[in-house]
């Protein structure tokens, strides 16, 4: 790993080292069809490490199949390529995943502290969180600003906190690929602005590839440093600029009004 | 055993217990209580109360097809059967589109069926009507040792099994993520939760087994903040209700499951004021 340090195009950037491992995943021509649907066709795209890549387009559009596929979810045709800075095949892909805002009961007696500790280690969180474990929780709540709600029931936090919370779960351990599914839906405001801030930190920090998935198009423009226009397939990908200003953004997002 | 028995006339020295008969139904309660107690924990947590009912029911076919098989041996044809049911109905939901409560129903009612069929054939079902509301006042020490065994085995399983149905209850999508091999566990805990109602069916009864599952696990619920409090208290509220249960059918004279499952519900009610708003 230390020798691809060289190789690595932001050498010095990364806080912890997992990431530079990965330099950038190829969607190769990716399809996915389920049962006689078509949901995405020759999808190809890059995803650089040190990157907010982000995907937009209306419901529909094969935003989240894509996620999924890039997940491992749903079969697909077409190839996903983990590569290195010197193109050879990067070793065990470590993906963080956000899902989409949270549907789940409430009313489950299950604290952040439950949550993050049964999804990280094998000792059944009714025997008690060792003190080793929760240190690890802990750090991982620091990094996202939450580590006050770790005794809180997880059906007690607000859309942004569960959001941290996940996020904190997403990066433990250091992902190499992180995936934000629609992250702040119902999120207000200050929460959202903080959530991404967080991200944009941690993306110079520790030099990872994250993907995110968005409906909100000032987000985007803020935070992205590459924009990938889909419908089906993808239409257009650039700088936020350039896909902002061009025909096929038009076409999509202005007739439709979603943004007048 | 005699060893046993003997330390219950001198810590318990009750009028109840003092007949043979009553000791052992106490042993298989507190065996039977927190089995129960452990495991509707996450079958309440995973939405999973209709397909337990749905499992009990099936003890009647189980025992259906050992006749038909001649099979002297009841328990084995409702485990085996049981078993298979579990893993069928556990695979069609996976691999259909209809929702899970019209699959489980159909199952359900199609077992029953299948069983009330078999075993009423020429009259001869009043032989098996005890199966319904069950009779723990007939557990030999056999049965104790076979309640045992399960008990000991389902624990490690679970102690295994905990982690993994607590992340998917919350979010499926997101223990696939993390290497949550969701469909195995989801399969291992429905066997496990079919185990555990074929080995207690014959002392509960078909129709009360699923209230035995569910109500202390919803009652702790209504109290627990967290993980570990809600198996604690599920656990502890149905060992609870399990002894209480017995000793009001003993002074009432009614069926001991029927008891125990109608002290799970007052504790149930009394407990549900306290939810988190």
């Amino acid at each position: 790993m230390t020798q691809n340090h060289k190789h690595c195009p932001h050498p010095g950037m990364h806080g912890e080292m997992a990431s530079c491992r990965l330099c950038r995943i190829e969607v190769d021509k990716l399809s996915v069809i389920l049962g006689k649907q078509t949901l995405l066709k020759d999808v190809s795209l890059h995803i650089h490490c040190g990157e907010l890549t982000a995907l937009i387009g209306t419901n529909g559009a094969g935003k989240t199949t894509l996620l999924r596929a890039l997940l491992g979810q749903v079969e697909h045709k077409g190839s996903i390529r983990h590569l290195t800075s010197d193109g050879r095949p990067a070793a065990d892909l470590r993906t963080g995943y956000v899902p989409q805002q949270l549907e789940f009961d409430r009313s489950s007696p299950v604290t952040v502290m439950d949550f993050l500790a049964g999804s990280l280690s094998r000792r059944a969180v009714f025997l008690g969180v060792s003190r080793k474990m929760r240190e690890k929780v802990m750090a991982a709540l620091t990094r996202t600003h939450c580590e006050a709600l770790a005794d809180r029931p997880l059906g007690a936090l607000s859309g942004g906190e569960l959001q941290r919370v996940l996020l904190a779960l997403a990066l433990t351990p250091q992902p190499d690929l992180l995936i934000l599914d629609e992250p702040v839906s119902g999120v207000d405001q200050n929460g959202l602005e903080s959530f991404y801030q967080t991200v944009d930190e941690l993306k110079h920090k520790n030099h990872m590839a994250i993907l995110l998935v968005s409906h909100d198009l000032g987000v985007v423009e803020r935070y992205a440093d590459r924009v990938v226009l889909m419908q089906g397939t993808v239409i257009k990908q650039g700088s936020p600029e350039v896909v902002f200003d061009s025909p096929e953004f038009e076409q999509v997002f202005y007739t439709k009004g979603v943004r007048v | 055993m005699n060893t046993i028995y003997a330390v219950m006339d001198t810590l318990l020295p009750f009028e109840w217990l003092g007949y043979g008969f009553m000791k052992n139904a106490l042993l298989a309660m507190l065996l039977i209580a927190p089995l129960f107690g452990m495991l509707g924990t996450m079958a309440v947590d995973n939405k999973m109360a209709f397909f337990s009912d749905a499992l009990g029911h099936s003890a009647l076919t189980g025992i259906a097809i050992g006749v038909v098989l001649g099979w002297e041996n009841q328990m084995a044809a409702m485990l085996i059967f049981g078993i298979l049911w579990a893993i069928m109905i556990t695979f069609v939901k996976h691999n259909s589109k209809m929702s899970a409560d019209t699959i489980i129903s159909v199952f359900s009612s199609m077992s029953v069926a299948l069983g009330l069929v078999v075993l009423s054939r020429g009259g001869a079902f009043a032989k098996y009507s005890g199966m319904l509301v069950g009779d723990v006042l007939s557990v030999t020490q056999g049965d104790l040792l076979a309640l045992l065994v399960t008990l000991l085995a389902a624990a490690v399983i679970w102690a295994l099994l905990f982690n993994p149905l607590l992340v998917t209850s919350i979010n499926a999508p997101l223990a696939l993520s993390r290497g949550v091999r969701a469909k195995l566990t989801e399969y291992v805990f429905t066997v496990l939760v079919a185990v555990a109602v074929m080995v207690s069916i014959r002392w509960v009864g078909v129709m009360l087994i699923n209230s035995l599952l569910i109500l202390p696990a919803a009652a702790s619920r209504n109290v627990a903040r967290s993980a570990a409090s809600y198996l604690r208290l599920s656990v502890l509220i149905s060992l609870l209700c399990g002894v209480v249960g017995l000793v009001l059918s003993y002074y009432l004279n009614t069926s001991a499951g029927a008891a125990v499952v109608l002290t799970a519900a007052c504790v149930y009610f009394v407990t549900l004021p306290l939810r988190r708003k």
